[in-house]
This record gives C-alpha cells, sequence and structure tokens, in this order.
C-alpha cells in the first residue's frame, strides 16, 4: 500500500466526521497563525529599531582614552596616555577609510546672556561634528571649518538653551558669556533629543582649542569618525587601534563601533521574537491535545472499522499508519491555513501601519509548519496505537 | 485445512478467569461445508475468531494447513487472514464512506495490489455476487442484502480457501437470507471451505456437517441418521 494511497484513505476517514476535523484543524491554524503573527511583529520591532539606529549614522567609530574592558570608570582620569589633539590630526589625516572626524572635548559651564544663565554642558569640537552626527540646524550655522588648533569664539547653541536665554529674541549675533569668556552667537541647533548620553537642545558648541582652554585640559574626552562605507567600520577600528597604539607606545585606547550596539539591540529583539514565538508554541501544543482528543474519539468510535481492518488483511503497521496520517493530515491542514491567516493578519497590519516593517519571516513560517505536523503526528502516536492495540473480535461482534 | 486439538481459551474477568472454550477438538477437511451452532454466549464467536487467526488459543493447538497458528508471527498472521481466509459478518461491516466497489478493493488496498488490478478484480467480484450495477453505491444505498452480497465479494475477492461467516443471515429478511445462503453454497461447491455461525436451524440444516457448542464444548450432531463421532471428519493431514 503505496503512501499515497493511505493518504486518500485517511483522507476519505477525516471526511466521514467533517465538523470535527474541521474544529480540530482550526485549532491547530489559530497556534500556527499567531506564531506567525507574534514573530513578524517581533521581527518587524527588530528591523524597525536597527533602522533607527543605522539613521542615527551607524558608520559612527567612538575612539576614548584608556584600555577599557568592562568597567566604566577607566575613561576618566585612569588611562596612561591621553587623547590630543596631534591624535585627533593624525587618524582625520592618516586614516584613509576615514570620511570625516571630529574631536570632543566637555565641560560644563554657565551660559549667560544680560540677567539669564543657564548651566550646560560645554562641548568643544570642529565644523566636522555637525556631519558625524548629522547636526541639522534651525538657525545660523554650526562651527565654521578651520584648524582646529585656531580656537575662536563663536558659539552654538541647543534649541533649549536658546529659548530659555532669548525667548522670542534672535539669538543670531548676540554675544553670550560663558564663564569669564565671551562668544557671539552663530546658530541654533534643530531639536534632536538626547544621543550618546547628551541632551543635545540644552547644551553649547564651542571651538575645541578654547574649550580646552576654557576647562584648562591638554587633551581630549573622545574622538568621534564617520567612515565612508559600513563594511570598512571593522578596517577601520583596526587602523586607529593600530596607529593611536603606535603614537602611544601602548594600547592606550578604546574604539567602538555603533554598530555593536546595534547588534546588542539586534540579538536582545531577535529574543524577544524567540520568546513570542514560544509563548505562541503553547498554543500549538493546545491544538494538539485538541487533535489527540479528536483521534481518540474517532479510534474508539471505529473499534469496528480497526477490526475489519484486522479481519481484511491490515496489519497492525498498517492501521497504526493510517491513524497516524489521519492525525498528520489534521494538522498539516491546520498548518497551512493557519500559514494563511497569519500572513492575512500581517499584510492587513501594514496597511493600516505603513512604516512598520513587519514581515513574517521565512524561517518561522517554515519552523511552524514543521512544527504543525510534528505535533500532529506526536499527538496522534497514542490513538493510533490505542487502535493497534484494541480487541477486533469484541468490536465486530457488535453492530 | 483445520486441526483442533484440545484447544482452550480463557479470558480473566477480574479474579476470575472465564473458558470461551473449554477442550476443543475438530478436524475440518478443504472443500467441506460446516454450521457452526448453540446458544448466545457458548463460545461460537470466540472459536470462530480462532479459526480465522484474529484470536489465539490460550492453550491447545490449532493447525492451518499444517502450520501451527499460535506458534506463528503477527506478520504471518496477518498474511494468512488476507491471503487465505476471508469473513462475513452479521452486520456486514461495510465502511459508509466507500462505494461497493471501494468496499470490495479494501483487502486488495492492503495488499499492495496495483490500482488497475484492484478495480478489475473488485468489479469481477462483484459481477460474482450479481451486484455489478450497484458498484458505485454506498452501503446506505444498498438493500441489506445486497450489503451481505457486497461484503461476501469483499471476503473473496482475494481468493481464500476458507470462509467463516459469523451469522450471515442474522439480519437479513428470510428471502435475501436465501439468496445470500445459496451464494455462499454456490462457492462452497466450486471448492471454498464453509464454515457458518448461526442461529436459524434451518440455515444449520443446509449444512453437511453440524457442530454444536455449548458452554465452551463442541460436539458434533449426527446428521441425517447417520450418526458420527465428535470431531469426526476427514482430513487431509494426519497427525504428525
Amino acid at each position: 500500500m503505496s503512501l499515497l494511497e493511505m493518504v486518500a484513505f485517511a483522507a476519505a476517514a477525516l471526511r466521514g466526521h467533517r465538523l470535527r476535523a474541521a474544529l480540530s484543524v482550526a485549532g491547530v491554524a489559530i497556534g500556527i497563525a499567531s506564531v506567525v503573527t507574534l514573530t513578524a511583529l517581533g521581527e518587524g520591532a527588530r528591523s524597525y529599531v536597527v533602522g533607527e539606529f543605522a539613521a542615527l549614522g551607524s558608520n559612527l567609530v567612538i575612539v576614548l582614552p584608556g584600555k577599557v574592558e568592562t568597567s566604566g570608570h577607566a575613561p576618566f582620569g585612569g588611562a596612561e596616555r591621553e587623547l590630543t589633539l596631534d591624535d585627533y590630526r593624525a587618524v582625520a589625516q592618516r586614516v584613509p577609510l576615514v570620511r570625516r572626524a571630529a574631536p570632543l572635548v566637555v565641560g560644563s559651564e554657565t551660559v549667560r546672556w544680560g540677567e539669564r544663565g543657564r548651566a550646560v554642558p560645554v562641548l568643544g569640537t570642529t565644523a566636522e561634528f555637525a556631519e558625524v552626527r548629522r547636526l541639522r540646524l534651525a538657525a545660523g550655522r554650526f562651527l565654521s571649518p578651520g584648524d582646529p588648533d585656531q580656537g575662536g569664539n563663536e558659539i552654538v547653541l541647543g534649541v533649549k538653551l536658546a529659548r530659555e536665554l532669548f525667548g522670542h529674541a534672535n539669538p543670531l549675533g548676540e554675544a553670550v558669556r560663558v564663564g569669564a569668556w565671551r562668544f557671539r552667537v552663530v546658530g541654533v541647533l534643530a531639536p534632536r533629543g538626547r544621543s550618546l548620553g547628551f541632551d543635545f537642545d540644552d547644551l553649547a558648541f564651542v571651538p575645541a582649542r578654547t574649550a580646552m582652554r576654557m576647562f584648562n585640559r591638554a587633551s581630549l574626552f573622545r574622538i568621534l569618525l564617520d567612515c565612508h562605507r559600513h563594511e570598512d567600520l571593522e578596517r577601520v577600528k583596526r587602523e586607529v587601534t593600530t596607529l593611536l597604539a603606535d603614537r602611544h607606545r601602548a594600547e592606550a585606547v578604546t574604539v567602538i563601533t555603533q554598530d555593536a550596539m546595534i547588534t546588542a539591540f539586534s540579538s536582545i529583539l531577535r529574543a524577544l521574537t524567540l520568546a513570542l514565538a514560544g509563548i505562541a508554541s503553547v498554543s500549538l501544543v493546545v491544538a494538539g491535545v485538541g487533535i489527540m482528543n479528536v483521534m481518540l474519539v474517532s479510534v474508539s468510535e471505529r473499534r469496528a472499522e480497526v477490526g475489519l481492518l484486522k479481519a481484511v488483511g491490515a496489519s497492525n503497521g498498517q492501521v497504526l499508519t493510517a491513524f497516524l496520517v489521519e492525525a498528520a493530515l489534521l494538522s498539516t491542514l491546520g498548518g497551512l491555513v493557519g500559514l494563511g491567516i497569519g500572513v492575512a493578519l500581517v499584510r492587513g497590519l501594514v496597511e493600516v501601519f505603513p512604516e512598520f516593517p513587519a514581515v513574517p519571516p521565512p524561517w518561522a513560517m517554515a519552523a511552524a509548519l514543521v512544527l504543525a505536523v510534528v505535533v500532529g503526528i506526536a499527538f496522534g502516536v497514542w490513538p493510533a496505537r490505542r487502535a493497534t492495540a484494541m480487541d477486533p473480535v469484541a468490536a465486530l461482534a457488535r453492530r | 485445512m483445520i486441526e483442533l486439538d484440545d484447544v482452550w481459551r480463557t479470558y480473566p474477568v477480574g479474579e476470575v478467569e472465564v473458558h470461551a472454550v473449554r477442550a476443543v477438538s475438530a478436524r475440518i477437511a478443504g472443500g467441506e461445508h460446516a454450521a457452526l451452532v448453540g446458544p448466545s454466549g457458548s463460545g461460537k464467536s470466540t472459536l470462530l475468531h480462532i479459526l480465522g487467526c484474529l484470536d489465539r488459543p490460550t492453550r491447545g493447538r490449532y493447525l492451518f494447513k499444517g502450520r501451527e497458528v499460535g506458534q506463528l508471527a503477527e506478520a504471518e498472521r496477518t498474511r494468512l487472514r488476507r491471503h487465505d481466509i476471508g469473513f462475513v459478518f452479521q452486520f456486514f461491516h461495510l465502511l459508509p464512506r466507500l462505494t461497493a466497489l471501494g468496499n470490495v478493493e479494501l483487502p486488495m488496498l492492503f495488499a499492495g495490489v496495483g490500482r488497475e488490478e484492484r478495480r478489475e478484480r473488485a468489479a469481477q467480484a462483484l459481477r460474482r455476487v450479481g451486484l455489478e450495477r450497484r458498484a458505485h453505491h454506498r452501503p446506505d444505498q444498498l438493500s441489506g442484502g445486497e450489503r451481505q452480497r457486497v461484503a461476501i465479494a469483499r471476503a473473496v475477492v482475494m481468493s481464500p480457501s476458507l470462509l467463516l461467516a459469523d451469522e450471515p443471515t442474522g439480519n437479513l429478511d428470510r428471502s435475501s437470507g436465501g439468496e445470500v445462503m445459496a451464494l455462499l453454497e454456490e462457492m462452497n461447491r466450486e471448492g471454498l471451505t464453509l464454515l457458518v455461525v448461526t442461529h436459524d436451524p434451518a440455515i444449520a440444516a443446509r449444512a453437511r456437517r453440524v457442530l454444536r457448542m455449548d458452554d465452551g464444548r463442541l460436539v458434533e450432531e449426527a446428521k441425517g441418521g447417520s450418526p458420527s463421532p465428535p470431531a469426526a471428519g476427514v482430513t487431509g493431514a494426519g497427525d504428525p
């Protein structure tokens, strides 16, 4: 007896109790549909978050002084050799894959205009910073380009700082004081929110050299790099490390990429997706129990049929297979229907929220279908074994 | 064909053992027509199922064509049921979802006979029982007598040497019962060994031998004034 004939035989048996079969198919379909939908949502969330991060500049490389592994305190004070403006210049000019680089000096000072003052972080950097961090301006311009050693008295204000100091007045061209130093406002940033630990709406940018003098620093807080292509990140990282190790005669800097953060986020969200899939799979197990119930009822209803099949020469193996194929047909059908429903649900969701990139991942669809078939067979084994273990004699004597 | 030698069949019921078949010895030769009679619960069906290799004796020997069935593996007994033994039941046991033709094809399906050959042999078997025009009807569209004839076609489609009929007319009116018996007897005349379990003295009277069961024991009834000893009968193979 070929498998095809067995499937035809089992399918005919299922047609004998359509309603019961349809209900257990529905059970499996709901399980599979929820697995497909939830993994699609999870994967959608993952690619949404990763996409947002990438938009912030996924080609960003950050150089910080000191060799840090996992502790957070090393960059401050503990470094044997600190980063200097010369290091910055070397990295910017001698690593060819680097598109732009910007130094970063950080201090805190009160910015005053007339009677009003506000204590904010003051960041010293160069013109390149605006491009490396993709900053946009609401008014005016960013720091002017030129030799980082030049310094100067230009200042760019965050949008909140500008509003607090100037209200509705136009800050461009006005003179402000930062501590004892006088600056001229050349630009106001567009709203940006928090990034890399700073509230970009509530701070001020001044030239790097000026900041170093103002805060009496000889060293840089960070060097930020932007490379041409995402694929170059690892090479840039290596080359920068080598160059600075060479200059410092020791490996005294740490180079991190935003890529690492994206990878971390991505794997967290993937884990979340798997957890969702796991929860949804529970409903599949419930569906499996439903199949088992249907098959048990079917087996006890068809005692006489089992007896007859044995009487006409069906082996125990053939009887077992016939019932297993029935269970597998139920779950496979349920799996296919569930896939259809799940995909349709996700499509509908994307229609309503087009910006959310929810797509059922192929691996999840394949896994769900395989799971459905396995559930059907696993939960069909026990009823099928009962069918073969039944005493045909008793069954045949009755109507 | 059939040799029973001190065959017992015992079921445990709670703490007690029930002897459905006690110390039965009998021989049935190939081509015979025998009737098995007795009140309900006398063990007729149990003995029939032992003869049909659906059940095994608890004790004693059952030789079918010289092979001891109790010693055979399950797969071998399946082969015997498939190729050598046909069953006809009181309640027909046709699968309601299959047509008459499909029901007759069933034994060949499990025996692995190809589709074309199956169709042809099933159609031929239906012709043999006079139901070729009913081939595509389902059981619920057939009369009782027609259903039993489909069941007979199914029982003989594998050309068995032994046909076991458990109350084949028990659920039929007199005229279709008569037709069914005529059909079975015709097949018997063509060489098929026939054993009919029945309550009906008229049916039993048509058999050449009558075996009576009472409380698990088997007694051969004298027939037509010529008494024969219990468990007598011609047998091809002697006791080994």
